[in-house]
């Protein structure tokens, strides 16, 4: 169970004056159960990569694999491919339409063609998952907060059970508490749900204490595929980008400035904590 | 004189059910006293759902208090003749910029906002040539705005705001959309409103981050004004922000955890600057 792609070029506007290439030469592979980040400046084409993933655009060259076949072929089904690969846009909670919470998420399950018992079960399931009482279960979506809003949403995603999970911005707009809850939530769906977690985010703080590899795209390109530490040692790529590293790393590269012997590739603040102390001899 | 003043500002939503019936009510904002001056960058900090937005719409007349009143330039907001002075005076930027652009061309769109107070056309041209260049939109005065990133058309909604001359513009959570360099973009603007025109500046926004260089931050918990100070003073208080569902700047924080371990670091470390001096300084 991998997503594979191999060579993929997408462009927009073929044969026009306004051919646009949004991905150029793409190549990775991620495995079962694996966290991975994507981050990228706006336009970088994370968005249409992400899109690749469960099908909803198509290569315009190469090939995309999930679980070693091709979903451009004729015979795949790509409703199939849909209901392992959910997809959780951006601001998730402007697509919630239903009168009730738990009627919102039956939705999907429920376009699966699957029985009632079955949809309400996963339904159930989905909203225990991400942790929201019984008694909001026939609120109507609307009243509720925004980060309660955005939790339905995911759920209304988990009841189709997907293996992979690919969330875009899934923190924007929210207060850091909130923030924190719901990145929480996605890392106990990775470690106890056991399913793969690609997390598409601008903050490199979120991705570096979160992700255990980084995607960074620009222009189209995949240019950096590695773990945190080994990306955020490329300081000066990934401003030129127009990315940022996380805070803590610019401290140590400001100490390690000042003259101290001080590793770099620190991108958490326990890290730092541990480095920091060490520099003091404490 | 204060330019922004209130007294007991109380603001309450009546929730109603299906037929109407009064269900209760809510009260976003519970007796806020503000009072800013002429020229100050403010911050306003405060989780989801606090009262920050509802707050912040009553400075340029889109809600009026249930009770206490407010004082923008000395007019109540509560005269309705003086509306659209009140909302020359201080003007608003939203969270997301395509609500707010209406133009095809980006000078139109910045030129919209005088035109509808009628002021001379040459003067127009001026006001909107001011403007782009303050935000530095200016290179892009003849591009459609659907064409520009996140951080440009909130710069271009900023200009929009600023050609009105007013004294004071209230930010509402202009970056949440944005990425790094959209944010920096938009952040940078705003401060060089307040350094160069020295103009008001409100800020309501979600990353502690951008809240580093106010004169006063202001921290909102259900309707109420719960701390304020310097970033300083407030960051000093690491516990109490996380009680309110807030954060501080990392390089705070990581000041905060060595202070913890027994390294011998003052409160509210605000830069990484003033981190790695600190840590030049402790024994």
């Amino acid at each position: 169970m991998s997503i594979i792609f191999n060579h993929v070029c997408h462009s927009y506007d073929t044969d026009t004056q306004l051919k646009t290439d949004a991905l150029k030469d793409v190549s990775f592979k991620i495995d079962d159960g694996e966290f991975v980040g994507l981050i990228g400046h706006t336009g970088s084409g994370k968005s249409t990569l992400v899109q690749h993933m469960n099908g909803l655009m198509l290569p315009t060259s190469g090939e995309v694999y999930f679980d070693g076949k091709d979903i451009s072929d004729k015979e795949y089904s790509l409703k199939e491919l849909r209901s392992n690969v959910g997809l959780v846009f951006q601001y998730p909670e402007h697509q919630l339409f239903e009168a009730t919470v738990f009627e919102d998420v039956c939705f999907g399950p429920k376009n699966l063609g699957l029985e009632k018992k079955e949809v309400e079960l996963r339904a159930f399931q989905a909203l225990k998952l991400v942790g929201m009482k019984e008694e909001l279960f026939y609120q109507s979506p609307f009243d509720m907060s925004g980060g309660q809003k955005r939790r339905v949403a995911i759920a209304g995603v988990l009841a189709m059970k997907p293996r992979v999970l690919v969330l875009d911005e899934p923190t924007a707009g929210l207060d850091p508490k909130g923030r924190d809850e719901i990145l929480e939530l996605i890392k106990k769906l990775h470690d106890e749900e056991k399913i793969t977690i690609v997390l598409v985010s601008h903050s490199m703080d979120d991705v570096a204490n979160y992700a255990q590899r980084i995607l960074v795209m620009n222009k189209g390109e995949l240019i950096f595929d590695d773990t945190p530490k080994n990306v955020f040692k490329h300081v000066n790529e990934l401003e030129q980008m127009g990315l940022a590293i996380p805070q803590v790393t610019y401290v140590m590269h400001a100490l390690s400035e000042a003259g101290y012997d001080v590793s770099t590739d620190i991108s958490t603040l326990p890290e730092a904590v541990t480095e920091i102390l060490r520099i003091k001899n404490r | 004189m204060s330019l922004i003043k209130s007294e007991k500002l109380t603001f309450e939503y009546i929730r109603r059910d299906e037929e109407g019936n009064v269900e209760g009510i809510t009260r976003a904002v519970d007796e806020v006293d503000l009072d800013i001056q002429q020229g100050q960058f403010i911050a306003i900090l405060g989780h989801n759902g606090s009262g920050k937005s509802t707050l912040a719409k009553h400075i340029n007349a889109i809600l009026y208090p249930t009770e206490g009143s407010v004082w923008v330039d000395g007019m109540n907001t509560r005269e309705e003749k003086k509306v659209w002075d009140i909302r020359q005076t201080a003007g608003m930027v939203f969270q997301n910029p395509d609500n707010q652009i209406i133009g095809q061309v980006v000078e139109e769109d910045v030129g919209f906002g005088p035109e509808n107070l009628g002021v001379p056309t040459n003067e127009i041209w001026s006001r909107v040539e001011e403007s782009l260049k303050t935000v530095g939109m200016w290179e892009y005065r003849k591009h459609s705005p659907n064409k520009l990133s996140g951080g440009q058309k909130q710069r271009v909604s900023i200009a929009g705001v600023i050609a009105m001359h007013p004294k004071c513009i209230v930010l509402d959570e202009p970056t949440a959309m944005l990425d790094p360099s959209g944010r920096y973009e938009v952040i940078r603007a705003a401060r060089a409103l307040n350094d160069v025109e020295k103009m008001t500046v409100i800020l309501i926004t979600h990353y502690m981050e951008e809240v580093i260089f106010a004169d006063r931050v202001l921290v909102m918990d259900s309707g109420k004004v719960v701390m304020q100070g310097t970033p300083r003073e407030v960051f000093s208080q690491v516990e109490k922000l996380k009680e309110l569902r807030l954060d501080v700047p990392q390089v705070t924080l990581l000041a905060y955890e060595l202070k913890k371990k027994g390294l011998n670091i003052p409160d509210g470390i605000l830069t990484t600057k003033e981190l790695v001096n600190a840590i030049n300084n402790c024994r």
